[in-house]
């Protein structure tokens, strides 16, 4: 809890319309589940976070919002400072405690059931996890039906294989309890909601 | 969150360098002056080249008092608090936190804190900033409490009834 | 139920046009302007602040101006205002014993160090209109007044009584404190512990809270209290800054601090003594904070094995109703269209009424 270095940093050039710019960017992504968009991203991003988590992290996050870092996150003062400076988010307890979570640095992908997945009167109150995905491994494909598509998507992710979809695709067992996700590849997101359905071939 | 009284900040006041606590009373002073005084004896320094890191903003800050006055806390209401944060091209990066939507008086007193931190521009802002601006809230001060003073009463006890 | 109508977009726009040339008024006459009901409608301000439970002069001012002076509109729109605003977080408690005293009195204990300071008071007017008020006045003659005189901390009524002998409950602190919760961030949930009782009180309405403390000495809750002491002036405001590692100060805010005591003939468990009920309300606020004291002690009922006889000890009906905003909300929502519903009553009550009516022949036919 010690005073931050004098490195902080600014986040958005504009708060005001550039946090509306990209709400309404992260809206239409899970309003589409599958469909790529691009978000604009701020002058300064900490490392190693996706620029595009940066802007996900300044546009929705506030001090009511107890966000959870991965532990490489969470190591770096970078990280901490630029979160806690420029959304006033507090570092949630775990994962189970945390209104957004973001994750994918590790070089491992997380198991969503760590998060908070609502609860039967407020199903809202669950984690957003924000998943940054690597660019080297190409996936698998997979259909994606459910609202906001109007039949079936097909959609590939880089580095998630059928095993990982497997494991999303479970997220919806408890519907409506579960996680949002929204992938981050560098400033480009898409989103998967909880609503979404996942058809997987051959599994 | 932790809850932080008086009490408390002083005791880590101990642990602390004196500088943080002097900064303290600097900033004091920045949130306490009225606006138009804040912003003329601001005029008394040279206003640093900056840029702006965050703000300034305006949002809310819930108030709390405690039950009876020294029981537990609870939450009285909100209150309108503007907040500015600048790096000063010398390094420093000042802050301000200011009641109210006075978005101007909070990053004057944002660069004002970066200048109070250079050691080379601090011994200005003391003289010609915070100085007058001190003198004037202690000015303030005695008048309210002379006014209120003037309408101090002894009350006199009767004796009720025949014995 | 009621349901959306379509239509009447041009009516409202004209009925929205009629009500800002009513609250212009009279083109002759000077148009009010914020900073004028700022300083010289004072209480007024102070109200819709403590029960907008928004501490902001300004806005305030401008709520009162927009709302033609209806308190409770302008303590909507207060509340309507506070959800643009992003939460930075929570101050630290006031300390009242460090106030810059305005008023402060005591009705218990005449010779209290400190002195008693009447301040800006109605108290000991005689409530005669006054018609000098009709016509722009002077400004009252500036006072000489004492340049020596110090604001310093001034202890509370209940400490000092306190420290002597053990009469009156003292204050208790959990170690480490809890957070107290907050019903602007939570939903209300009974039972509701003090702390959360205290915040929907501060913000009660001011009428109810009154007619609620009334009704508790007029026999409705066993009290019998005594106004311990009263203050109002300025208290600073410290918000610990996690970029900065330290508490700032963040202004001044007036607050009224009202401390009731209660006479308390013990249990077997729990010495005689006075109790205590607290109100603490943003802005001169005498009224108000007194009431939530005689409130917040009724309340306590369960504390000191009371029974439940009256509606001010009731924290569901308390809690549930204190709140002008909700009441005007669901009061004033019955002026909405309900034709649906209206008529599904009346198809009810038709057929209710054939039964009758069928009922009626029926029985007059066998007689």
């Amino acid at each position: 809890m010690g005073a931050m270095s004098t490195a902080i940093q600014r986040g958005f050039d504009d708060p005001v319309h550039d946090s509306q710019r990209a709400f309404r960017a992260i809206m239409a992504a899970l309003a589409e589940p599958g469909l790529e968009m691009a978000l604009d991203v701020p002058a300064f991003v900490p490392e190693p976070l996706h620029p595009a988590a940066a802007t996900i992290l300044l546009t929705l996050c506030d001090y009511d919002t107890p966000v959870h870092l991965e532990g490489v996150l969470a190591a770096r003062q970078g990280v901490r400072d630029f979160l806690g400076f420029n959304t006033g988010a507090p570092l949630a307890a775990g994962p189970a405690e945390a209104a957004f979570a973001v994750a994918g640095y590790n070089g491992g992908l997380p198991d969503p059931t760590q998060f908070s997945q609502g609860t039967a009167e407020y199903p809202d109150r669950s984690t957003t996890l924000i998943l940054a995905l690597g660019d080297a491994r190409p996936g698998q494909a997979v259909g994606l039906r459910g609202p906001g598509i109007a039949d079936m998507r097909t959609t590939s992710l880089p580095g998630i294989d059928h095993a990982y979809w497997r494991v999303l695709a479970n997220n919806r067992a408890a519907y409506p309890l579960g996680i949002d996700v929204i992938f981050t590849m560098g400033r480009r997101i898409v989103g998967l909601p909880r609503s979404t359905r996942i058809a997987i071939q051959g599994g | 969150m932790l809850i932080c009284g008086k009490a408390e900040v002083m005791a880590e006041g101990q642990a602390r360098p004196g500088i943080e606590d002097e900064r303290q009373s600097a900033m004091r002073i920045f949130s306490l002056a009225p606006a138009e005084a804040l912003r003329s004896a601001a005029q008394n320094v040279n206003k640093p080249a900056y840029e702006r890191l965050r703000g300034p903003e305006t949002g809310l800050v819930m108030l709390r008092g405690r039950t009876g006055g020294g029981g537990e806390a609870f939450n009285v209401g909100e209150a309108t608090v503007t907040r500015c944060s600048v790096r000063l091209a010398s390094g420093e990066v000042g802050h301000a936190y200011i009641l109210g939507r006075d978005g101007e008086r909070a990053e004057c007193a944002a660069w004002l804190d970066g200048l109070w931190q250079n050691p080379a521009t601090r011994a200005t802002v003391e003289d010609r900033v915070l100085a007058p601006l001190a003198a004037a809230i202690a000015a303030e001060e005695r008048t309210v409490a002379a006014k209120s003073a003037r309408t101090k009463v002894e009350f006199f006890t009767m004796v009720r009834g025949e014995d | 139920m009621y349901v959306a109508v379509k239509g009447g977009e041009k009516a409202i726009a004209e009925a929205h046009r009629l009500l800002a040339e009513d609250r212009r008024g009279d083109p002759d006459v000077a148009e009010i302007g914020t900073d004028q009901i700022a300083s010289q409608l004072t209480l007024a301000v102070d109200r819709a602040m403590a029960e907008g439970s928004l501490y902001d002069r300004g806005l305030a001012a401008l709520a009162i101006k927009q709302a033609r002076g209806d308190l409770i509109e302008a303590i909507f729109l207060l509340r309507a205002y506070r959800t643009t605003l992003p939460r930075f977080g929570y101050s630290a408690p006031l300390e009242t014993q460090d106030m810059l005293l305005r008023r402060r009195v005591s009705a218990v204990f005449k010779d209290l160090p400190g002195g008693q300071i009447l301040g800006p008071t109605f108290d000991y007017t005689h409530r005669l209109l006054d018609f000098d008020l009709e016509s722009p006045g002077e400004m009252p003659d500036a006072e000489s007044f004492d340049a020596d005189v110090v604001h310093g901390t001034v202890p509370r009524i209940t400490d000092l009584i306190n420290n002597e002998d053990g009469m009156i409950e003292p204050d208790v602190r959990s170690d480490p404190e809890v957070e107290p919760d907050d019903l602007t961030r939570e939903p209300l949930a009974f039972p509701a512990d003090r702390s959360l009782r205290l915040q929907a009180l501060a913000r009660g309405d001011e009428g109810f809270l009154l007619a609620l403390g009334y009704s508790t000495q007029r026999g409705y809750a066993r009290t019998h209290p005594f106004a311990g002491e009263i203050r109002f002036g300025m208290v600073e405001v410290e918000f610990f800054v996690e970029e900065l590692g330290f508490a700032v100060t963040l202004g001044r805010v007036s607050v009224t601090e009202c401390q009731m005591v209660t006479q308390f003939r013990g249990t077997p468990t729990q010495p005689a003594q006075f109790t205590r009920g607290y109100g603490l309300v943003f802005g001169q606020s005498e009224r108000k904070s007194m009431s939530m004291a005689l409130v917040d002690r009724a309340l306590r009922r369960a504390e000191f094995d009371e029974d439940l006889v009256a509606s001010a000890q009731d924290e569901e009906f308390v809690l549930s109703h204190c709140d002008n905003i909700q009441a005007t909300g669901f009061i004033e929502h019955l002026k909405l269209p309900h034709y649906v519903d209206f008529q599904a009553e009346l198809e009810l009550l038709r057929k209710i009424r054939r039964g009758q009516d069928e009922r009626n022949a029926a029985q007059e036919a066998a007689e």
